[in-house]
């Protein structure tokens, strides 16, 4: 089985630096967004970037945008493109072929999440850092990785789940914006809450600090991945992705 | 007897409330390539999906090499290679990793794929194409290249949907010419579904026809042929009166005659002698120019068998 997923993931990196505008496009604006997010930010907002929760920001958002459009590609892109089938009629199993898309995304957005994170920490040090080196406080250098690394589990297994319905990538990828508009809406759910649940949740956040609500996003998110990924794995079946 | 490589029976499969496939029995030889002949919308291609295990009949058992596909669709396709309805090539990798993709797939070890994918591509003309990305290909290459795919893993089944479709006449051919060479090299199975009769009359030891997922016949061409009516003679001359034409209908080798313009076309009761009708003829005045035997091509008993359909 493992050799399987790496069989899948080692067709989906052949097949996917071309993937938007070819190989230049790609990399012009992965380096753009990278450098947004790990060059320009950090410069921006000083030694707060390391000690603040800023980088768990990033490290949500960056494989947020990431996953979105690669895995709308790799489940929808294959109907489209015709080439879902003579996979389907190889030895790969189901599970195989569905881990392996997801493993590459996920390694995908998580790595370069991580090179934005390392970025970030080398820009405040070389700009801001006065000849003292600077590092993440534990939470963070612990939960920014293990909180990209599940938002992107997340996504690309919502990818799989919405890709089976879709009919064209474009169709997936217009589903799955739709949960990046849903999920930009979240923080106005503050002018609409009750002042006592505000003020009871900040109160919860200054009992239990930066770490105490990286581990609580840690584990809903944790439980959120299980969950979702289980729905994946019973509805990616030969049968049903030959007859939808 | 050798176990067939296939073994349909009773299969049955409905998609809400049409029926695909109905109640289809059949048995494919080992070894042979076998045509599996339809019009468009027959169940040709619903047959091979079953076939593969991508879909469970509604009704019915259906085997591949012994093994059952409901059960053990993995294994069949572990020792099977399929092209079907498109190519499903990687059309923004080249020609060589998509060879290299399927290799790595049915796991070939290092040293003989890279070897096999020389080997394939070398066969289909394509090796100094190889680092072309496939996306600008003719659809002959692509078929070409989509068919070396098939044949990465060395399988003993080959199940090809409509191979020649979309193709112009010289790629057409030219794929038929390298699809006879590769059932002769391979020895493989070879399940193939189409709807172009010269091809499957060119490539194939044994036929089936099948209409609105239902079996009309299956056999041997020729075997198909002589069931439209049996044989046929043309004569060419002058001088048929109907004197002698009343003559000739009276004869046991006659079953029917049809006159126009210095032709006849007889309809013989079996495979019956031509020497006693030319004798009457000529002993009847009958000036005659050339007496054939006429063949009666697949394709007019395909046709035979879909009107008897109707």
């Amino acid at each position: 089985m493992m050799r399987d997923v790496l069989t899948v993931m080692w067709k989906e990196w052949r097949d996917m630096p071309i993937l938007r505008g070819g190989l230049k496009g790609g990399i012009v604006g992965q380096v753009i967004f990278i450098g947004i997010l790990g060059v320009f930010l950090p410069y921006t907002t000083g030694r707060e970037f390391v000690t603040s929760g800023m980088t768990v920001f990033i490290a949500a958002w960056g494989p947020f945008v990431m996953t979105m459009s690669l895995s709308a590609d790799a489940f929808a892109g294959e109907r489209e493109r015709h080439t879902l089938e003579s996979l389907l009629a190889s030895r790969l199993s189901d599970r195989a072929i569905m881990f392996g898309k997801i493993g590459t995304i996920v390694c995908y957005a998580w790595g370069l999440t991580i090179l934005m994170l390392l970025l970030g920490l080398a820009t405040v040090n070389i700009v801001h850092g006065h000849g003292k080196l600077l590092m993440y406080p534990t939470a963070i250098a612990i939960g920014s990785p293990l909180i990209a690394l599940l938002i992107s589990t997340l996504l690309s297994s919502l990818g799989v789940i919405v890709s089976l319905k879709a009919a064209t990538v474009r169709q997936a990828a217009q589903t799955l914006s739709l949960i990046f508009v849903l999920v930009i809406l979240v923080p106005m759910l503050g002018m609409v809450l009750p002042k006592a649940w505000i003020a009871r949740l900040w109160n919860w956040v200054g009992r239990v600090g930066l770490s105490g609500v990286i581990a609580t996003v840690v584990g809903v998110l944790f439980i959120l991945d299980v969950v979702v990924l289980a729905i994946a794995a019973a509805k990616f079946k030969r049968s049903r992705l030959i007859l939808e | 007897m050798a176990d067939p490589a296939i073994r349909l029976e009773g299969v049955t499969r409905d998609f809400g409330a049409v029926r695909a496939v109905d109640d289809l029995s059949l048995e494919v030889p080992a070894g042979i390539v076998f045509g599996f002949l339809g019009p468009n919308g027959s169940g040709k291609t619903t047959t091979i999906r079953l076939l593969l295990g991508l879909l469970e009949p509604t009704k019915g058992r259906a085997q591949v090499m012994g093994l059952d596909c409901v059960r053990q669709s993995e294994e069949i396709r572990t020792k099977s290679g399929a092209l079907l309805e498109h190519t499903g090539l990687y059309e923004r990798m080249t020609a060589h990793d998509n060879l290299e993709y399927y290799a790595r797939i049915w796991q070939l070890p290092d040293s003989d794929r890279k070897a096999r994918v020389r080997e394939l591509l070398t066969d289909a003309g394509l090796w100094d194409r190889r680092k072309d990305i496939v996306q600008g290909w003719s659809r002959g290459m692509k078929q070409k290249l989509a068919i070396a795919r098939v044949l990465i893993h060395r399988p003993s089944m080959i199940f090809l949907d409509e191979p020649t479709a979309g193709l112009d006449p010289v790629a057409a051919a030219e794929l038929r010419e390298h699809l006879a060479e590769l059932a002769t090299r391979e020895g493989a199975t070879i399940f193939l579904t189409t709807h172009n009769l010269s091809e499957a009359e060119r490539l194939c030891s044994q036929v089936a026809v099948i209409r609105k997922g239902k079996l009309l016949a299956a056999g041997k061409p020729e075997t198909l042929r002589a069931g439209d009516g049996g044989a046929k003679a043309e004569v060419i001359g002058t001088g048929f009166s109907d004197v002698l034409l009343d003559a000739m209908r009276a004869r046991p080798e006659v079953a029917s005659i049809q006159a126009s313009d210095g032709r006849l076309l007889i309809d013989l009761n079996g495979e019956a002698s031509l020497a006693p009708l030319v004798s009457l003829m000529v002993k009847a005045g009958a000036d005659i120019e050339e007496v054939c035997r006429v063949r009666a091509s697949l394709e007019e008993a395909f046709m035979t068998l879909m009107e008897e359909g109707e």
